[in-house]
């Protein structure tokens, strides 16, 4: 099967085969991964650009490493050393990129839907690495995986994702993705941070911590985006970990095979303590190894589909 | 100078008719040979469109338009009468800015330009513009436009002042406050992670300008109304009656939210385009009379102010060669409103509230008038506009009410005839 698109613009745009098909395709890519030798031949001869306007260690470094392993030239752009710093516009500098015979270029922007406006205007495939607080598609992805590898399915799982949904581009696309694949997924956090009309994507808010952990398959913490606090949304750090952390009391309320999952980089003692962080049940760490090989699917996926065309 | 149109079908009823000019006025039939002679071939004629709210970007944003595109666009849209907000650069607030703006719309214009002069000084929301120098000078109106008048306070001062000048104040009811974002706060918002806008931003000034108006027993004109709740407002204020008059543009009755998937900046706008049933309260507020007129707020942008990142780029659209159709094409054919109530919000009832004395078709007015073809649909093409601007959602939309022929002061300012 092929993806649709060109580009891999967020969730909303996949449908469940298709986040299906990334799913089947990374199960073979954390085996080249995880084996000893990693290096593969299915981007040889092909060019993956990171452009990232936005900070990031992990989502930057698998994409680079996943591209590397799988034999692509690659090579990055960050806007503090490029022409991005002299005024160039998003869409100047895309061209620029795209005319350089690229084949995928992995864009991070801080404006939701840049990836959506550039893409139309490129012959790369574009791939979404964080749009603002729209998606982060392959953040999904890896978290789907993850739960998928536990659990063998995630159809009728109960996922609690909590904390700063207003912000996150992660709820969004795992929320999006995990209702299309049959689970049931619970949201919660401060009500200034749960944002108008987010059950409409299929999702249930819940009214507690306790209510949102209940019977839960995996728990998911976000980060509280302190840079992306336009507002006050709470009064103080203290009083969030007080009413709105994931703490081990709450956790025990969920079903005793349950993960702790999280998007990283993580505030800790803010969205969860550190004991929860390290605890056995938490998969933080192999979310991080799922990102790389998750990536080389989405990669692999693409260029399979340009080779068709 | 005589001009004869043949074959008119005054407000589309009855029979076709001879239709006469005469030195710029409406004429009783006269034997006398004509300079001109159009058949229209039993197309509609209407008095003149009268746009109470546009921007035409001149003086300092000729990029994106002046005078002369602008006012060639309006007649290409049935427009005869335009009147251009104050957020030009330098900001239409004093004498000479209105007066600059009257007389290059007298050279270059191909539609009479009635400037709204700023309410205060540089839109700074903080003093009284020179509202009586400007009235001398032409302006037909005060407001702050896209600035909204913040504090409740000076919005007051302005209404009394403007009063004692036999002004209307026409305020863009938005509460910053509460207002940053890029589109309809909404399920949709959320979905797309772009902050919304609340109606809330606009109704909480709404209700502001209301108790004002009725504290003072002095009117005030709601621009761009755009949500049911704040329609209600005004609907009660009337009913009590308070002398609020309010307006609202052709998107906000053919376009919802919606417009905006995919990151389409030619859907954003301020108010931003709301839920379903917002347009449907809007099409039920002009059906009752709520709602007086239909403005375009035509706001012509340049590629570069819109062809970026959906959050960044500018709000507005362009409206002229649009706004009839959309109202033909929305409203009358679809049986919400009436051919002639339409022609009403978009003629009469500005000049009544702006008090032009145009609007009508009887003998010895103006000779402000335009034909319409009401019969054949066309698709509208964003690369035959007249406008230096391309921003318009609805390149490619099938619509019915096509302008054919307008005639303003008794000059050609638009034919297509065939």
């Amino acid at each position: 099967m092929t993806l649709r698109s060109k580009d891999l613009l967020g969730i909303n745009e996949m449908t469940a085969e298709e986040i299906t098909e990334i799913l089947d395709t990374a199960e073979m890519m954390k085996r080249v991964l995880t084996s000893g030798n990693k290096k593969t031949s299915h981007l040889q001869g092909k060019s993956v650009i990171t452009l990232f306007y936005e900070n990031s260690t992990r989502t930057r470094l698998s994409f680079e490493l996943a591209s590397k392993y799988m034999g692509s030239a690659s090579a990055n752009i960050s806007t503090s050393g490029s022409s991005v710093n002299k005024g160039e516009s998003l869409l100047d500098t895309v061209r620029t990129i795209d005319m350089m015979a690229t084949d995928i270029i992995i864009m991070r922007h801080n404006q939701s839907g840049a990836p959506h406006f550039i893409a139309p205007f490129l012959k790369a495939s574009v791939v979404n690495a964080g749009d603002g607080m729209n998606e982060h598609p392959t953040q999904a992805l890896l978290d789907m995986f993850t739960m998928r590898e536990r659990f063998g399915t995630l159809e009728g799982l109960k996922v609690a994702i909590c904390g700063d949904i207003y912000h996150s581009r992660v709820a969004r696309s795992n929320t999006l993705g995990l209702t299309k694949l049959g689970a049931k997924v619970f949201l919660y956090g401060p009500p200034t941070m749960l944002p108008i009309g987010i059950k409409e994507m299929g999702c249930t808010v819940a009214k507690s911590l306790d209510e949102a952990v209940e019977g839960a398959d995996a728990v998911m913490g976000l980060r509280v985006q302190l840079e992306r606090q336009s507002k006050s949304l709470f009064p103080s750090v203290a009083e969030y970990s007080k009413y709105f952390s994931i703490l081990p009391d709450t956790l025990a309320r969920a079903k005793p095979t349950a993960i702790i999952m999280h998007p990283g980089p993580c505030n800790h003692g803010v969205e969860l303590p550190t004991v929860v962080y390290e605890s056995p049940q938490s998969l933080i760490n192999e979310q991080v190894t799922n990102g790389v090989a998750v990536r080389m699917a989405v990669l692999y996926l693409l260029i399979a589909r340009r080779n068709q065309q | 100078m005589n001009i004869l149109i043949k074959n008119a079908r005054l407000m589309n009823e009855g029979d076709p008719v001879d239709f006469y000019i005469r030195d710029g006025r409406i004429s009783k039939p006269f034997d006398e040979p004509c300079d001109r002679t159009y058949d229209v071939g039993g197309a509609a004629l209407f008095p003149g469109l009268i746009d109470a709210h546009c921007h035409l970007r001149d003086p300092g944003y000729e990029y994106k338009e002046d005078i002369e595109s602008g006012t060639k666009s309006a007649a290409k849209g049935g427009y005869t009468s335009v009147c251009p907000m104050p957020n030009t650069n330098p900001v239409c607030d004093n004498a000479a800015v209105v007066s600059s703006i009257v007389s290059k719309s007298k050279q270059v214009g191909s539609a009479n330009v009635f400037p709204i002069g700023a309410a205060s000084k540089g839109l700074n929301s903080k003093e009284l513009a020179e509202i009586g120098l400007m009235k001398d000078a032409g302006i037909v109106a005060v407001s702050n436009d896209g600035l909204p008048v913040e504090t409740s306070d000076l919005m007051r001062k302005v209404m009394e002042y403007a009063g004692a000048f036999d002004l209307i104040v026409m305020d863009h009811c938005e509460d910053k406050s509460i207002s940053e974002g890029a589109m309809n706060e909404g399920a949709l918002s959320t979905r797309m992670g772009l902050r919304g806008i609340p109606t809330l931003a606009e109704n909480i000034m709404i209700g502001r300008d209301i108790q004002i108006a009725e504290y003072l027993g002095l009117p005030v004109h709601v621009c761009h109304v755009s949500n049911r709740a704040g329609i209600q407002l005004i609907r009660d204020a009337k009913a009590r009656g308070v002398k609020v008059t309010a307006e609202t543009c052709p998107h906000y009755f053919s376009l919802t939210e919606e417009a905006c998937e995919g990151f389409d900046t030619n859907a954003k706008m301020s108010p931003p385009l709301r839920a379903e049933d917002d347009r449907q309260a809007v099409i039920e507020g002009l059906a009752d009379g709520t709602i007086d007129i239909i403005v375009t707020d035509h706001a012509p942008h340049h590629q570069d102010d819109k062809q970026i990142e959906f959050s960044l780029a500018l709000n507005g659209i362009v409206g002229f060669e649009t706004a009839f159709s959309l109202g033909y094409t929305h409203l009358v054919r679809t049986g919400r409103l009436s051919l002639k109530h339409l022609v009403e919000c978009m003629a009469k009832r500005p000049s009544d509230i702006l008090k032009l004395g145009r609007g009508t078709l009887d003998i010895g007015a103006p000779a402000d008038i335009t034909c319409f073809d009401l019969e054949n649909a066309y698709v509208f093409d964003k690369d035959k506009m007249l406008s230096k601007a391309r921003n318009t959602p609805f390149h490619g939309h099938e619509l019915f009410g096509k302008c054919v022929l307008t005639i303003t002061g008794g000059r050609t300012t638009y034919e297509e005839l065939r």
